[in-house]
């Protein structure tokens, strides 16, 4: 604790010229990729690199519930599973859910449920698997845009897809997408995830300390980089499908790849 | 984990193909699928590799820390293998504690590694009888498409061989894991009276019995394991380990690559 107190005092999260330490600006994103149908076995799946996170999400179904108990015969579950793997972190974690992963595996499963035509498939779940392979702070957030487009791509009907950026605040100031050393030794950390065609919001954490303004602020930070956020997820799909229906179209005429 | 399934056309089809020597995706019976390493993928890990073996996906990871030794062996670092199949991986897989499945597996890549004295476990001692290097073997299931024991090898041995212990930790500079040997496995599937090597996902599921041979650099045999209700003659069995070592050196190459 001594190393991180002594550390604190040394570390200045914002330069004079308003840059921190990874050279962006306050409202700025770090850099994100979105690739869609990354993994063959999943009905659909989508990998993400968010600054120094990666992390992979699988979707299943609608498949049958399981336990039996849980089946809903007017609508299909949605549920979720967030799980980081041992070496994703500097300390090792031990494998398996520990608190904080159910309770994200929780909120993000609502998170989805709220956009997921669950009416269409009675008794049944959809089931959404997130693996943390990286983590530099802002984990739930990747794995829910992540999960967004895994959904798409395993067909499954929605509303619209569902794009999840935090803001917070560092050396007294607001800040989108904070980095590991930021939510270390930050003031606040506010993960929001929304319905981007409409606004509404999905999921909504906070911890730390933020005024009124400064929470209005941070949802306008994460609410405008949720669109950006929102054209990458279509972009990914886009291009999954552009190149399945180029190859099918080179199939048919008889071209070889 | 679910038991596969399978109809009978298929099982029929793949059979025809196997008595024919002929295998679903082209492949010669003493075939593996194309091998793709990618050493050092993850950040927050001492060593890590994503290995694609064929459609089948893995991901090691190599944490390393220091912590006492066992009372047993104060002259001895520590080695611990464990495995996670991620419902993320396959619809047969599900979320819980590790099934025997998973744990067969670790024991297995885990065997390979010690057996062989892979990593000399008495140059991970720090102080004698007080601390040691603690080296945690995580191998994480991406993408189930068969023939998991050979990937988790192929993915542990390239992560070992880039993994760094840390200075941090013991006062020095950062030193690579000492990697003394370089055991490779191979495994089979015997189905019906034929046997074919690296069987994928379709194959696995039809086959009567598995036999994995680990090899070392010199060619000989560091640790076998049978698998599934079949059997196999002791032919059969030289049959597979002879194949094993040609099939095990070429791979060695790409991992030393």
């Amino acid at each position: 604790m001594e190393d991180i107190e002594h550390i604190e005092k040394e570390i200045q999260l914002v330069d004079a010229n308003e840059r921190r330490l990874d050279g962006r600006a306050l409202d700025e994103l770090r850099p994100i990729k979105i690739e869609a149908g990354v993994l063959r076995r999943a009905d659909g799946s989508a990998h993400v690199e968010w600054g120094g996170n990666r992390v992979l999400a699988a979707v299943y179904g609608p498949r049958e519930a399981h336990p039996r108990h849980l089946q809903n015969p007017a609508r299909a579950l949605v549920q979720c599973r967030y799980n980081m793997a041992p070496f994703s972190v500097s300390d090792r974690k031990r494998p398996g859910p520990d608190r904080r992963s159910v309770e994200i595996s929780k909120v993000t499963s609502e998170a989805f449920s709220a956009v997921v035509f669950t009416e269409q498939f009675p008794r049944t779940s959809v089931d959404i698997f997130i693996e943390v392979l990286q983590a530099d702070a802002g984990t739930r957030c990747a794995g829910i845009t992540a999960a967004a487009v895994a959904l798409a791509d395993a067909g499954i009907p929605m509303r619209d897809l569902v794009t999840a950026c935090a803001s917070g605040k560092i050396a007294g100031r607001v800040a989108l997408d904070l980095n590991k050393e930021e939510d270390n030794f930050g003031d606040a950390d506010c993960p929001i995830a929304i319905v981007p065609r409409t606004g509404e919001i999905v999921l909504l954490q906070m911890d730390g300390h933020l005024t009124e303004d400064e929470f209005d602020r941070a949802v306008k930070l994460s609410m405008g980089a949720a669109q950006k956020i929102y054209e990458l997820q279509k972009d990914a799909l886009r291009r999954r499908y552009a190149t399945t229906a180029l190859d099918e179209a080179h199939e048919h005429a008889g071209v070889s790849a | 984990m679910t038991a596969e399934v399978i109809s009978e056309l298929m099982r029929e089809h793949i059979v025809k193909l196997v008595a024919s020597g002929k295998r679903g995706d082209g492949r010669a019976p003493e075939e593996i699928r194309p091998l793709k390493i990618q050493k050092n993928y993850i950040g927050t890990a001492e060593g890590s590799a994503r290995v694609k073996l064929g459609n089948t996906d893995v991901l090691v990871g190599v944490k390393i820390s220091t912590g006492e030794p066992y009372p047993d062996t104060p002259a001895s670092g520590v080695l611990t293998t464990s495995v996670e199949l991620v419902p993320l991986a396959s619809p047969t897989f599900e979320s819980g504690p590790p099934r025997p499945e998973a744990i067969e597996l670790a024991r297995v890549v885990d065997r390979g590694i010690r057996e062989t004295k892979t990593v000399d476990m008495s140059k991970l001692v720090i102080t004698p009888g007080e601390k040691v290097w603690v080296v945690f073997i995580d191998i994480h299931a991406l993408d189930y498409d068969g023939n998991l024991f050979d990937a988790a090898s192929y993915g542990t041995l390239s992560a070992l061989s880039c993994a760094k212990m840390p200075g941090k930790l013991s006062g020095g500079e950062d030193r690579p894991l000492p990697v003394d040997h370089w055991p490779v496995s191979v495994t089979a599937a015997k189905i019906r009276n034929m046997i074919i090597f690296d069987p994928q996902l379709d194959e696995e599921r039809i086959a009567d019995a598995r036999l994995t041979v680990a090899i070392d650099e010199n060619g000989d045999i560091r640790a076998m394991q049978k698998g599934l209700s079949g059997s196999f003659s002791y032919d059969e069995v030289r049959y597979v380990i002879s194949t094993a070592r040609r099939l095990g050196n070429e791979v060695r190459g790409i991992i030393q690559a």
